[in-house]
């Protein structure tokens, strides 16, 4: 058994109303609602109370129709005024003076029975089915099946929007941090089973803390990948709380999930290990809490020619089978890079002494030195906090400067054999300063 | 039926799959190996190679950073994205704490901890047991957790051990149009106390000027 409220332009007033008597709405549109009233015949007694019922409380003008089925109920809600209570089995009968334009359907339908001469749903139903489906085909069928008050179908529910968040108001301000994650724990738990009931995960949380008198505490634990561990949750926050500890006693907590579709992973046999991303978040957080969230991550070039320019970021996830040099290997034949052929070690036996390629150790700041150079310019002694070194050997100077637009750099550089090593120094010749750049190791 | 299988005489369960393979022979995985020289004698150059063999073979490495002193611009071959660098801003304490967590966490193929430019009293004022733990830590995995330094440190805790010598600086050329080209190395592997002599060169890198 289902109602159908035709008010126009009061589609609030509709829902609310239809919120009323059932959880299982169909906003059909701005001017109906259909909704399920089985089962209210032991609050208001027949359907006749029912629709009245819906009337009264509707507050508004407006048309209510009960039928067996949904668009039955709505055309007559449609095209009644008051209260329609239609008996299971006389849709037909009661539909019949209808107007045909209730229906709906395509223009080209609509022409046609009207070059027909069809006017209500009485006479569309009335005709031929088998003459309708080879004329009009399905759209026909189904429109004289509407009309016939015999169409069945399920109600289109809403979805209501998917919103994860819980709030605890303690019945006093809670000062320490413990008590303070036993209840995060309870709340995060509540929110990992609601989200789990829906085969969801969150790659956010969202904690807000209300403070007594100071303001409010928020903190944010981005996820690399969707998780749905409580313990990890409540382990990263309280490494977070620990690091910055809310500045006065909580009055109120309020803890929101950002939905998302959980994190499906296919291992193969012979892939390579990787660390797992929940641990491996915990132990990020930890090292970050150790020596501070800026010196830790994955380099990442910055594209300039100025030295030693890079950013931190996270570390991703290798794609497998970007690499064609990876793709399709065996799992017992070692692969080996064009990187480390050039670097000699995939050499057989006997083969040429392997080269690698140098790396530079860099000094962080540039060590700023005392230089005292040939009248070619060409450095022979070296004074600096690393050391006083005399040059043995020397190449340069090569030029480096950029960005003349904005921030200029310009650099002399020097690569020289001096002391116990090899360094690379270079002159600014900005602020006329040497500096010790680093040392090739 | 129960069938009862034939000993091997001398046989030993084998707790490691695997290697790393460079320039210098096997690395062993799940052990600590120690490169050690003084500066400029390549030990960051072979580290490098074997952060390039590790990401290319799709695994994350960690590197522990100590004295903030690698230049990504010039780790050549190396996938920059699978690293995960950690800096330590010369303190050595946060160094092994930082270690001992991401040998923890596993997963890692490998995790090097660079104490190339701390000064060798403060690495060797490092209690032993430190090693012993950071060993256990990586035992039966597949991580391989490599330390450089000027010296050795570990003593028994380290299964190989590289000492690398610098032998001769190679120029190229005359000034002004010098070309630093590069610098011969010897490096002796010591493992179960028996030493293999070894020699690789390294060359600067074309492309980085």
């Amino acid at each position: 058994m289902y109602a159908a409220i035709h008010a126009p332009g009061n589609f609030p007033v509709l829902v609310e109303c239809a919120g009323q008597f059932s959880p299982l709405v169909e906003e059909t549109s701005s001017d109906n609602v259909i909704f399920d009233v089985r089962g209210l015949r032991l609050i208001f007694g027949a359907p006749q109370h029912i629709a009245a019922e819906i009337h009264r409380r509707l507050g508004v003008p407006g048309n209510v129709a009960i039928a067996s089925n949904p668009d039955a109920a709505l055309l007559a809600a449609r095209g009644i005024a008051g209260i329609t209570v239609i008996p299971t089995g006389r849709e037909a009968a009661i539909l019949a003076p209808l107007p045909l334009y209730l229906l709906g359907g395509s223009p080209e339908l609509a022409h046609t029975l009207d070059l027909w001469g069809i006017r209500t749903l009485g006479e569309f139903a009335a005709l031929p089915p088998i003459g309708i489906a080879a004329r009009l085909g399905e759209e026909g069928v189904h429109m004289q099946r509407l009309a016939s008050g015999t169409a069945t179908r399920q109600l289109r529910l809403r979805a209501d929007p998917l919103e994860f968040r819980e709030e605890f108001e303690p019945e006093s301000t809670v000062d320490l941090l413990e008590p303070l994650l036993l209840l995060m724990g309870r709340i995060l738990n509540d929110l990992c089973a609601r989200l789990d009931r829906q085969s969801l995960a969150t790659h956010e949380v969202r904690i807000s803390l209300k403070l007594e008198q100071a303001p409010e505490h928020r903190v944010t634990l981005s996820l690399p990948v969707p998780m749905l561990d409580s313990k990890v949750f409540l382990k990263l926050l309280q490494l977070e709380l620990s690091e910055k500890p809310p500045q006065a006693g909580v009055e109120k907590i309020s803890i929101e999930m950002i939905p998302v579709a959980p994190r499906t992973v296919q291992h193969g046999l012979f892939q390579p290990p990787s660390p797992e991303p929940e641990k491996l978040e915990i132990t990020l957080a930890r090292i970050r809490n150790l020596v501070g969230a800026e010196n830790v991550g994955a380099p990442e070039l910055i594209d300039t020619h100025r030295p030693d320019r890079f950013r931190i970021s996270t570390i991703h996830r290798p794609i497998r089978g970007a690499d064609p040099l990876v793709r399709g290997r065996s799992p017992d034949r070692p692969v080996v890079t064009l990187d480390q052929r050039d670097q000699g070690i995939a050499r057989g036996p006997g083969g040429p002494p392997p080269a690698l390629k140098f790396v530079l150790r860099r000094f962080r700041p540039p060590c700023p030195a005392q230089v005292w150079c040939t009248s070619h310019g060409q450095p022979v002694r070296i004074h600096s906090t690393k050391g006083d070194w005399r040059v043995q050997a020397c190449a340069g100077p090569w030029l480096a400067s950029g960005d003349w637009w904005s921030d200029s750099w310009d650099l002399e550089q020097w690569d020289i054999e001096a002391g116990a090593g090899l360094f690379r120094i270079h002159h600014n010749r900005r602020i006329r300063q040497w500096f010790v750049e680093g040392e090739y190791d | 039926m129960l069938v009862a299988l034939p000993i091997t005489p001398g046989f030993v369960p084998r707790q490691r799959t695997d290697f790393l393979d460079s320039a210098l022979g096997p690395i062993p995985r799940g052990a600590l190996t120690e490169i050690a020289g003084p500066a400029s004698s390549g030990r960051t150059t072979f580290l490098g190679s074997l952060l390039a063999a590790v990401t290319a073979n799709d695994e994350f490495c960690a590197l522990i950073d100590v004295d903030n002193a690698f230049d990504p611009a010039s780790a050549a071959g190396v996938r920059l994205s699978q690293i995960l660098w950690v800096r330590c801003g010369g303190n050595i304490d946060h160094a092994i704490r930082a270690a001992d967590l991401l040998a923890q966490a596993g997963g890692f193929g490998l995790v090097a901890i660079d104490l190339g430019n701390t000064p060798v009293k403060t690495v060797h004022r490092l209690p032993l047991a430190v090693w012993f733990r950071l060993r256990h830590a990586v035992q039966n995995t597949k991580t391989a957790l490599i330390t450089v330094s000027q010296r050795v440190h570990a003593h028994s805790c380290s299964e190989l051990k590289i000492q690398l010598a610098r032998d001769r600086v190679v120029w190229r050329g005359k000034l002004p149009g010098r070309l630093l080209e590069g610098i011969d190395v010897s490096a002796q592997c010591i493992k179960n106390h028996r030493g293999e002599q070894h020699t690789f060169y390294v060359r600067r890198d074309p492309c980085s000027r």
